[in-house]
């Protein structure tokens, strides 16, 4: 893992005492909200429902078991005993109180985390696949490739005030487990033709309002000028890209409206001039940040037997656990989606167990997953077991990864001053609906995901069964949504027809769910089936 | 009925205002007239409050019930979390927001 060097840890801790003076302010009434407010939103601290809220960012979803145990210790300390992992593979805390904000930031900064770019028009935290450095399908471990982008675009002064925040997300596997195109840069390191490395750029994607597939825009980039590629991307967007409307100021509008050929020319002009800038990092910054990067020791003899005779671990080993690049090892990943639950909340308690399992078992490396699920990267095969009864005395191993109960849900209206209905209470009803992990397993890989605005937090353009609350003349209603997908077979959801109540759409879930089975030929997912048989046949199912 | 909301400028808690001061219990609330913009910004400049407003309320027997859902779901908690609201005994009381 990267570890801050002294000018990362200065800026944070500079950062931390620069925001506890502006809260002393604010405190004090010698500023405004409207004064503080881009504040302490630059150091991700919202104003919701019911408290302020504080979005910590966890880089590329990649932390140790000090860290985690430091997200524990904030829930248990300054927040109600809990917190909320996030599609973006962050933690958000609900019950912050302002005074207590800068000692959070403090003891952030203590384990080298912060929560600075996590809101504004700025680069936000950089997203990659869950799996990176751990799977046998990638061509490189993107997380170097994430750092450098991560520090290029931390307090990046060009890119500080966008028109609209920005997101990115790097994968280097054809599977797309980071809903790469659905970025507003999607970075896949690929090999060209002479076996060097690179990078395939894909800019425009999003969710939202207006919900696109990002179109590929240059099929190679040299590795070693990815940075100035990226910066002429930003370049062109952060002079033409809409400023008098927010809802056309994201990038894919841009894209979209000048049309990606058009786009494109206009970036590699622009790159054309960045390369003689000198603005890639040498050769030697990127040799010492991959150095954290390194495989951890891992047991050679390490044995790939494993003993199957408990029936529940046996469907947990065969749901939950992913393929290793190293013979003898897993991937594990603790499913924050227990029946009735709420999709990404974890107690203190939960946190340090985790913490815990990856110190003991897992080389010290946690994941978290923009499904909102914690990923062990690195487990011996031979303490499956003993990680499984750990988690399963609390709560933690719901065999569910990838089906109809591991949905993903924003916070909704429960906490959320953005939402027009609540995501979480669907998500409970429909995990108790289809509790059973027989009918689960039956149904096979479902992807469902719900969200309580137009915003999209909840990705329900990209779940193979998605759902959006809208606000009816004050009243909740769900419009159901199908076909979606953010992985390398990447499309969006489009709408069946008319609204549902709450039940309503759970009862319509089973009507498509009923219908797949029903049509479904050898070997077809619920998504696959979809795309065969088509819209029609399900709004008809639906809606007779 | 129209009653002025906002949260606590410290601690972030939603909070009502009484005719006197501020409560974290929407039933305290008060009917604030053609009063309202005065107040908030009274209030606001005083720091007594963060981000006031004005909604509609129903008055009913249990006191003011906000007219929009996601006001009533900031005067009980999140309808998720019983134990988080402001009514943890009662196991039922999601139901006043819908």
């Amino acid at each position: 893992m990267y570890q801050y060097d002294e000018y990362d840890q200065k800026m944070v801790d500079t950062r931390v005492e620069e925001f506890r003076d502006q809260v002393k302010r604010r405190l004090a009434g010698d500023l405004t909200e409207d004064q503080f407010k881009p504040l302490r939103l630059m150091n991700g601290l919202y104003l919701q429902l019911h408290a302020y809220m504080l979005r910590v960012a966890v880089p590329y979803g990649t932390l140790n078991s000090k860290q985690m145990r430091m997200l524990g210790h904030i829930a248990r300390k300054y927040d109600r005993d809990y917190g909320h992992f996030t599609t973006r593979q962050n933690i958000q805390y609900n019950w912050i109180k302002l005074e207590d904000a800068p000692d959070i930031l403090a003891d952030l900064a203590s384990v080298e985390m912060h929560a600075i770019q996590t809101s504004g028009n700025c680069i936000r935290n950089i997203s990659s696949d869950q799996f990176a450095g751990a799977t046998a399908d990638e061509i490189a471990d993107p997380r170097p490739w994430a750092e450098i982008l991560r520090q290029w675009s931390s307090f990046h002064p060009e890119f500080s005030y966008l028109p609209r925040k920005f997101k990115f997300a790097v994968i280097a596997s054809d599977t797309d487990r980071a809903a790469m195109r659905l970025h507003d840069i999607g970075i896949q390191l690929v090999h060209n033709e002479a076996g060097e490395l690179g990078a395939k750029f894909f800019v425009g994607g999003g969710m939202g309002r207006t919900p696109m597939v990002a179109p590929e825009i240059r099929d190679f980039v040299p590795a070693d000028e990815l940075i100035s590629y990226a910066e002429a991307c930003l370049r062109v967007y952060n002079r033409y890209g809409r400023r008098d409307n927010k809802y056309k100021a994201r990038i894919k509008i841009l894209v979209h409206e000048l049309g990606p050929e058009e786009y494109s020319r206009q970036v590699e002009e622009e790159f054309a001039h960045m390369k003689t800038l000198g603005l890639n990092p040498p050769v030697e910054e990127l040799a010492r940040i991959s150095e954290f990067f390194q495989d951890p020791p891992f047991d050679k003899q390490a044995s790939d037997d494993l003993d199957l005779s408990d029936p529940d671990f046996a469907v947990w080993v065969d749901q939950n656990n992913s393929a290793h690049k190293q013979p003898g090892y897993a991937i594990a990943t603790i499913s924050l989606k227990p029946r009735g639950g709420i999709p990404g909340d974890a107690s203190s308690a939960q946190i340090d167990l985790m913490a815990d399992l990856a110190e003991q078992y897992s080389f010290d490396e946690l994941r978290v997953t923009h499904s909102q699920n914690i990923v062990l990267p690195h487990v011996k095969k031979s303490d499956l077991y003993a990680i499984w009864q750990k988690l399963d005395e609390a709560g933690l191993a719901p065999a569910n990864l990838d089906l109809i109960t591991d949905s993903i849900a924003c916070p909704g209206l429960d906490y959320c001053s953005l939402a027009n209905a609540r995501s979480i209470p669907l998500a409970q009803k429909i995990s108790k609906r289809f509790a059973d992990l027989g009918r689960q397993r039956e149904l096979g890989e479902l992807k469902l995901k719900i969200s309580g605005c137009i915003n999209a937090c909840g990705h329900h353009h990209a779940g193979h069964i998605g759902i959006l609350g809208v606000d009816r003349k004050g009243t909740e209603n769900y419009q159901l949504l199908l076909g979606g997908s953010g992985a390398e077979d990447a499309s969006l959801a489009k709408i069946t027809g008319p609204g549902f109540t709450e039940d309503g759409v759970i009862d319509a879930i089973e009507t498509v769910t009923d219908l797949y089975l029903e049509q479904r030929e050898e070997g077809e997912r619920f998504i696959d089936t979809y795309r065969r048989v088509g819209m029609a046949r399900f709004k008809e199912a639906i809606y007779g | 009925m129209k009653i002025l909301t906002g949260n606590d400028l410290k601690t972030g808690d939603v909070i009502w205002w009484t005719g006197l001061d501020w409560s974290r219990f929407v039933k305290d609330a008060t009917d604030v007239g053609d009063q309202g913009e005065a107040i908030l910004q009274r209030e606001e400049a005083a720091r007594r409050v963060n981000s006031p407003y004005i909604i509609e309320a129903e008055q009913t027997d249990d006191g003011p019930r906000p007219g929009h859902i996601k006001d009533r779901v900031r005067a009980l908690g999140p309808t998720v979390r019983p134990d988080l609201t402001l009514k943890p005994a009662d196991p039922d009381a999601g139901l006043w927001v819908i």
